[in-house]
């Protein structure tokens, strides 16, 4: 369609374009490269040299981190609480959409729409008697207290999505099952959930982002640095280091390294699962 | 009873299956009285205890003097949203969600149509910028707001080693009143831009694309096609894109900690950061759910009115 390839040295729209477009590319990559390179210098050269690359490569900064016991539990901990909210929320939401969809009773839309007010509002509005709640229940520093409340705010985006696609699974396919003795718990377990794998992923990669990625709860809700997942043990150890630029920036770059690295293996999954709550509305 | 056992029986396939009305209408009463027991609880249980009850709370803690410990007894009626309301912090953070809303709308929309119109065909890298303008969305905001403190700082930073090429005193961004929420208004379009972008990315791969050849056939240049045809057809979009902007706002928190706190002197609070350093960080239970009621009330309402008004035929 574009006769971009036809003209392209003497086409000005295209010269704009390229323009256009490497001017953003630098806007974004600039500040993570620095942060990548500024990791290597050692704090002096990173004052009188903070774009380029290092003269001498400071391996150690890096070395110290990576053979460091916080650095792993950190990174343990926010493993921990992820893999809970990601299992907890695929378990109680695929069982919540597999009945919204398939199974009819009085009240179903009306307990639906009930789930989908979770989307109305962010967590933060009733964070203070969240803690409340979680301190009541004997469930303050643990990783209880933090997954639970995720699982809680992600059910409502995650049913709507289970269901929407579990309700494209023919209705007669269920129905010839329960004729030829087939329990509708056996349906979700063995055509269902079988079936359903790519909404599965999607939804456990939005749910295990969101957690990986969370401060306000398990700032709200540890006590303890032993249980401190990584956003949390970052801002202390930058308060530690406050001013030491250069360790800060590997402990920084070793620490999105993991979401960089599942974003390259999981990338389908991650746009189609973020930018998802789009197309629902 | 004796009726739904015998529909029971039949649904197990003992007996053969018949097409009455009731096998039509399908699957039986006991066997969705056991999905139902043991498949919704859970959801409902852990929704209602975490995210309802919460809610309901905080407007019953609003209005009593509490620090937390012991049962609230120091009762105070509405005094908490009068304390609130007094607060000029409260109103400085209203405003700065509002630049954030204004920004949204002004740089990062345009931005991300742009960037999606020229990056939604196909040429070689198309997809690598794609996929790097996106990168930004899915880096913890904390993250990001760490690396950004890096490039605003005075002393070690990449803004600093501009300044001082050009032998000018390096600025401390984010330590002024007057910079600093320019310097996290910045940060807010670099982080979310490209997630504006696969909105828009993904709504274009999914328009019909026999209306755009019957619009260059009938001889529309592409600038006509673009105004007339392809944006048009993005307007659901574009609304959608709207109501992200303006709930994420309204939730802004993660990002602005690391950069600022809500600093220097409450200049870059949003309401949530507020709603941290003010309630929270001190456990004054009742203003803080004051202002989560407020800001909860202000989230309801907007959602409500924009999709009646702007999203009703979606």
């Amino acid at each position: 369609m574009s006769s971009a390839g036809a003209s392209r040295a003497f086409d000005p729209a295209a010269l704009f374009k390229a323009l256009f477009l490497g001017l953003i590319a630098v806007f974004v990559l600039v500040p993570l490269l620095a942060t990548l390179l500024g990791g290597f210098k050692s704090l002096g050269e990173l004052r009188v040299n903070p774009f380029g690359l290092p003269g001498r490569w400071e391996w150690q900064n890096y070395a110290d981190i990576l053979f460091s016991a916080r650095y792993w539990q950190l990174l343990r901990n926010s493993l921990i609480i992820a893999t809970l909210a990601v299992t907890l929320t695929l378990i109680t939401a695929s069982m919540a959409a597999f009945t919204f969809a398939h199974v009819k009773f009085y009240g179903s839309s009306m307990l639906l729409s009930y789930l989908t007010l979770g989307l109305l509002f962010p967590a933060a509005t009733a964070v203070l008697p969240l803690f409340i709640k979680v301190r009541d229940l004997g469930l303050l520093d643990t990783y209880f207290g933090v997954a639970l409340p995720q699982v809680a705010f992600s059910l409502a985006m995650s049913v709507l999505l289970l269901r929407r696609f579990f309700k494209d699974i023919p209705y007669e396919l269920l129905e010839a099952a329960l004729v030829d003795g087939c329990s509708y718990i056996k349906f979700f377990r063995y055509v269902t959930l079988p079936l359903s794998r790519p909404i599965l992923a999607t939804v456990g990669t939005i749910t295990f982002v969101n957690s990986w990625n969370a401060y306000l709860l398990p700032l709200v809700m540890l006590n303890t640095d032993a249980l401190y997942p990584w956003p949390l043990g970052i801002m202390v150890y930058q308060g530690e280091y406050s001013s030491e630029w250069h360790l800060i920036l590997a402990f920084i770059t070793l620490t999105i390294l993991p979401t960089i690295i599942l974003f390259l293996l999981a990338q389908k999954h991650i746009v189609a699962g973020l930018t998802a709550g789009a197309v629902k509305g | 009873m004796v009726q739904r056992r015998i529909a029971s029986v039949s649904a197990m396939g003992v007996a053969k299956p018949s097409f009455s009305p009731l096998a039509v209408r399908g699957p039986t009463w006991d066997g969705r009285f056991t999905v139902l027991i043991l498949f919704l609880p859970p959801a409902l249980l852990l929704f209602t205890l975490f995210v309802v009850l919460p809610i309901g709370e905080a407007a019953w803690y609003s209005a009593f003097n509490w620090n937390g410990f012991g049962r609230p007894t120091n009762w105070i009626g509405l005094d908490n949203y009068r304390f609130v309301l007094e607060t000029r912090a409260f109103w400085l953070a209203l405003r700065n969600n509002g630049l954030i809303i204004a920004v949204s709308l002004a740089i990062q929309l345009p931005l991300a149509l742009t960037l999606a119109l020229m990056l939604a065909e196909r040429f070689r890298g198309a997809v690598a910028l794609r996929m790097l303008f996106f990168m930004p969305y899915i880096l913890a905001e904390i993250a990001t707001g760490l690396i950004f403190s890096f490039v605003y700082d005075g002393d070690y930073g990449l803004v600093a080693s501009i300044w001082r090429a050009f032998s000018a005193e390096p600025p401390h961004l984010l330590a002024s009143t007057d910079t600093a929420m320019l310097a996290v208004l910045i940060v807010v379009v670099w982080k979310y831009f490209g997630f504006h972008m696969m909105l828009f990315i993904a709504a274009l791969q999914g328009l019909d694309k026999s209306l755009i050849e019957a619009a260059r056939i009938d001889g529309a240049t592409r600038t006509q096609t673009l105004r007339h045809v392809v944006i048009p057809l993005l307007y659901p979009t574009v609304r959608l894109s709207v109501f992200f902007a303006i709930i994420g706002s309204l939730q802004l928190f993660d990002l602005v900690m690391p950069l600022t706190r809500g600093g220097p002197a409450d200049s870059s609070n949003t309401m949530v950061s507020f709603l941290y350093n003010n309630g929270i960080s001190r456990m004054r239970v009742g203003y803080g759910s004051a202002i989560g009621v407020i800001l909860f009330a202000i989230c309801v309402t907007f959602a409500f009115t924009y999709k009646r008004w702007f999203m009703r035929d979606e």
